[in-house]
């Protein structure tokens, strides 16, 4: 039977090897880096799918702080992905 | 509620967020899909909410979907304006053509196989009755924490050495930004519209934040979603154009980036120096000195999120006010400090 | 009696927002899209918020409730200005 725990994961799967392969073959920059952005999405919907126990228990708070950490660790990770791609595209303009 | 409606609506949800996923990695121009990766934001903060995590859905909507867009976007100003053409699937253009579509073939079949192999492993996982693993734990321990929302207790008491090596990467992801140069040019001063708009969200932002702070005890919310909302604000001044956007002078700016850290560090460091384990809460005391944390955490959070929307480091004399594409004249009498801002354009 | 006033608001709502986004994808041009969707979509939010509003279990989430709502009216209404306004330069500028 398909759960809704199980079908939030399979999602969760799907989505990380969208982002995978955009990850490793596109050539734009910034596509690469919303690209790791939409599987690090994958990884945290298969996390809150293993917490989730259905409608009448309460969920596994451990996997939420384990996101909420990730959310964090995963946008400050852009910002330097960012900063980086703008030095190397100002690097290779002066070439 | 039903649950046949309530597979009806997972189901198109899912469908939804694959759907916009596939559209916001395919698209041929990297504009749409930063957009389009926005609305992935958005979407995804529905599906927290209904995997029951309400946390974790302040959280996506602020940072997920609006600092990490607004990091995108701000971005791609200094892209040159052009639809990529040939740019959508390209891997290095060297070797022949068929060499690049073996690749993608392979590289396709590879995170299919991935994806697989993975479900797989999941299937099985949840094939028993719903585990308990750590919930019992937490819950038997909510009592002495010193707060009663159980991802609060998790994140501050429980595994306080997790977070606070996250606020360690967050410091180092802003050393990083700051060793790599200036900031981006800032923008026009804003028209009266959006002026009035940005002078009354401010402070709703900032009251916002502070709410969030203190509710996360009891409550959805916490100091990471309160550190978001403090950011917002400095953006939001930031994208209206003004010079002053709420980010500390200098040397206080360097105490606000680090405080986060420091003060956790200090409070885990003195509890050892006590006879206590490290980290280790008296639980008398576990509810201030979470708030304590929670505060320190919640400024630097903000101050790192809103240097990281500008891209390195300010300029000494305020923010040069005109973005790269506008004339020179205007560059000049608009920025508080001309000699800044002229190293500001010819740098960038 | 609460709860059919409150569906009735709520479905009211989303078929607004329904309106909306058929306005955003089958009009011709910017400006007609631009002022179908902010205007449907507010009130369409508005509606949505006077049934959640009925739901609220005290007066202070209501007003909360309340507050989301002007929030989202100043800030799509600024930004269908902003983007008005770009879009205006950007066809008057030789």
């Amino acid at each position: 039977m398909l759960t809704a725990q199980l079908l939030y994961a399979l999602t969760g799967c799907l989505i990380m090897a969208l982002g995978l392969r955009t990850a490793l073959l596109h050539a734009s920059l910034l596509r690469r880096v919303v690209a790791i952005n939409v599987m690090g999405t994958g990884v945290f919907m298969i996390l809150l799918a293993i917490a989730y126990r259905g409608p009448e228990l309460a969920p596994d708070p451990v996997p939420h702080a384990l996101v909420l950490t990730g959310i964090v660790v995963a946008v400050s990770a852009t910002a330097l992905a960012l900063a980086l791609a703008r030095r190397l595209n100002a690097e290779h303009a002066d070439e | 509620m039903n649950p046949v409606s309530l597979q009806l609506f997972d189901v198109l949800l899912l469908l939804s967020i694959v759907g916009l996923a596939w559209a916001s990695l395919a698209s041929p121009d990297d504009r749409r899909s930063v957009i389009l990766f926005m609305a992935l934001g958005l979407l995804l903060a529905l599906a927290w909410g209904r995997l029951l995590a309400p946390d974790v859905a302040l959280a996506e909507a602020a940072i997920g979907a609006g600092l990490s867009g607004a990091l995108l976007l701000a971005a791609l100003r200094e892209q040159p304006r052009r639809e990529a053409p040939g740019a959508t699937e390209a891997v290095a253009k060297r070797g022949s053509s068929r060499l690049q579509a073996m690749t993608q073939w392979v590289v396709t079949l590879l995170c299919a196989g991935l994806a697989g192999i993975l479900g797989w492993v999941l299937m099985h996982i949840f094939a028993g009755p719903p585990l308990d693993r750590l919930t019992q734990a937490v819950s038997a321990n909510l009592g002495v924490s010193g707060v009663s929302n159980p991802v609060t207790a998790v994140l501050l008491n429980f595994r306080g050495y997790d977070t606070l090596l996250e606020l360690a990467v967050l410091l180092t992801a802003v050393l990083g930004i700051l060793a790599l140069g200036p900031g981006r040019a800032g923008y026009q001063p804003a028209g009266p519209i959006f002026d009035a708009l940005a002078r009354s969200l401010a402070p709703l932002l900032i009251l916002v934040s502070a709410y969030l702070l203190w509710v996360g005890a009891h409550a959805p919310g916490g100091a990471f979603q309160a550190g978001a909302t403090l950011a917002a604000a400095g953006v939001v001044l930031r994208l209206a154009g003004r010079q002053r956007i709420g980010l500390p002078p200098e040397g206080a700016l360097r105490l606000v980036m680090t405080a986060g850290v420091g003060l956790f560090l200090a409070v885990g460091l003195s509890l050892l120096l006590m006879g206590r384990p490290f980290l280790g809460y008296p639980p008398a005391w576990a509810g201030a000195l979470i708030l304590v944390i929670e505060s320190a955490a919640m400024l630097s959070i903000a101050a790192t999120l809103v240097l990281a929307f500008i891209g390195g480091r300010l300029p000494a004399h305020g923010i040069p006010a005109a973005e790269p594409a506008t004339t020179r004249r205007e560059a000049i009498t608009t920025a508080a400090a001309p000699e800044r801002g002229g190293e500001e354009e010819s740098g960038c | 009696m609460i709860d059919v006033v409150s569906s009735l608001l709520i479905v009211a709502g989303v078929g607004f927002y329904l309106a909306g986004s058929i306005g955003l994808l089958r009009l011709p041009e910017l400006y007609a899209r631009l002022h179908a969707l902010t205007k449907a979509d507010n009130l369409g939010l508005g509606l949505l918020t006077a049934g959640l509003m009925l739901q609220s279990p005290d007066l202070l989430y209501a007003l909360k409730l309340l507050l989301i709502w002007l929030a989202v009216l100043a800030a799509s209404a600024t930004s269908a200005h902003l983007i008005a306004r770009h879009a205006r330069r950007r066809e008057t500028r030789p």
